[in-house]
């Protein structure tokens, strides 16, 4: 398992995924202009369903590479990799342990 | 009603594709202001970021509607689940103010496999809206799509 350095933390594998979502909801709180309560919103909710507009998708996935230091691939940008915080999260989790 | 009133239905994936977006400038440079030159370098090629920057007054609607283009492309190849990069959808802008598409990487793989032969762009802006248009056209009786 790949351990962060500094920043303190948990470091165990439950504590990583509840901190994953965590971070997933504040990043579409502060871009995905959702209808609905980001810090509430079910894990397989339909994002744009909920109000995400194409161009607020876009600035999730760059708000979401600055927060986790990570860069989706070109094959990775489509429209069901940010369909919901559970889609992001494998997403996120998949990119965080390459 | 008459035997022959059935609806005459037409193929979403057939040789004429469009696609439509409309994007809200000020959401644009909301984006520009908040992400700044991360949002200009994955979105937008660099001569697509020098033509926009070359006029500050008008940078978030130059953005806005290549932006537009980006998406509408993607809609009328039908490449939402592709993995498409914005960068390889590029608007070309020439001299006279005519604009053109030009694909690379996988989107220009996807339109190779659609075989599409032509692409017509139109784009507009008017206040706090950009929109743009695309038009594709495919022929399948191409075999090899014409060498760039």
């Amino acid at each position: 398992m790949r351990r962060r350095e500094e920043g303190g933390g948990c470091h165990y594998p439950y504590g990583m995924s509840t901190d994953i979502e965590s971070r997933i909801r504040a990043v579409l709180a502060q871009h995905a202009k959702l209808q609905a309560d980001a810090a509430t919103l079910p894990v397989d909710a339909d994002l744009y369903a909920a109000g995400m507009s194409s161009h607020a998708s876009v600035n999730v996935m760059l708000g979401l590479e600055g927060d986790f230091d990570v860069e989706f691939p070109d094959h990775m940008l489509t429209r069901s990799v940010f369909a919901s915080i559970a889609a992001i999260q494998a997403a996120v989790t998949e990119l965080t342990a390459a | 009603m008459s035997a022959d009133s059935a609806p005459l239905r037409f193929s979403a994936a057939g040789r004429l594709r469009t696609g439509i977006d409309l994007v809200h400038v000020p959401r644009i440079a909301a984006s520009l202001a908040e992400l700044g030159e991360r949002f200009l370098q994955r979105l937008f090629t660099p001569d697509e970021r020098a033509y926009a920057l070359a006029a500050p007054v008008h940078t978030a609607e130059r953005l806005a509607a290549r932006f537009a283009a980006k998406e509408a492309v993607i809609k009328a190849l039908n490449l939402s689940q592709v993995g498409v990069h914005w960068r390889d959808i590029e608007v070309c802008r020439a001299a006279d103010g005519a604009c053109s598409l030009a694909l690379h990487g996988r989107a220009a793989e996807a339109a190779r496999a659609l075989r599409i032969t032509e692409m017509s762009l139109s784009l507009s802006h008017e206040g706090d809206q950009a929109v743009a248009v695309v038009v594709a056209f495919s022929d399948p009786a191409v075999a090899d799509h014409p060498s760039p």
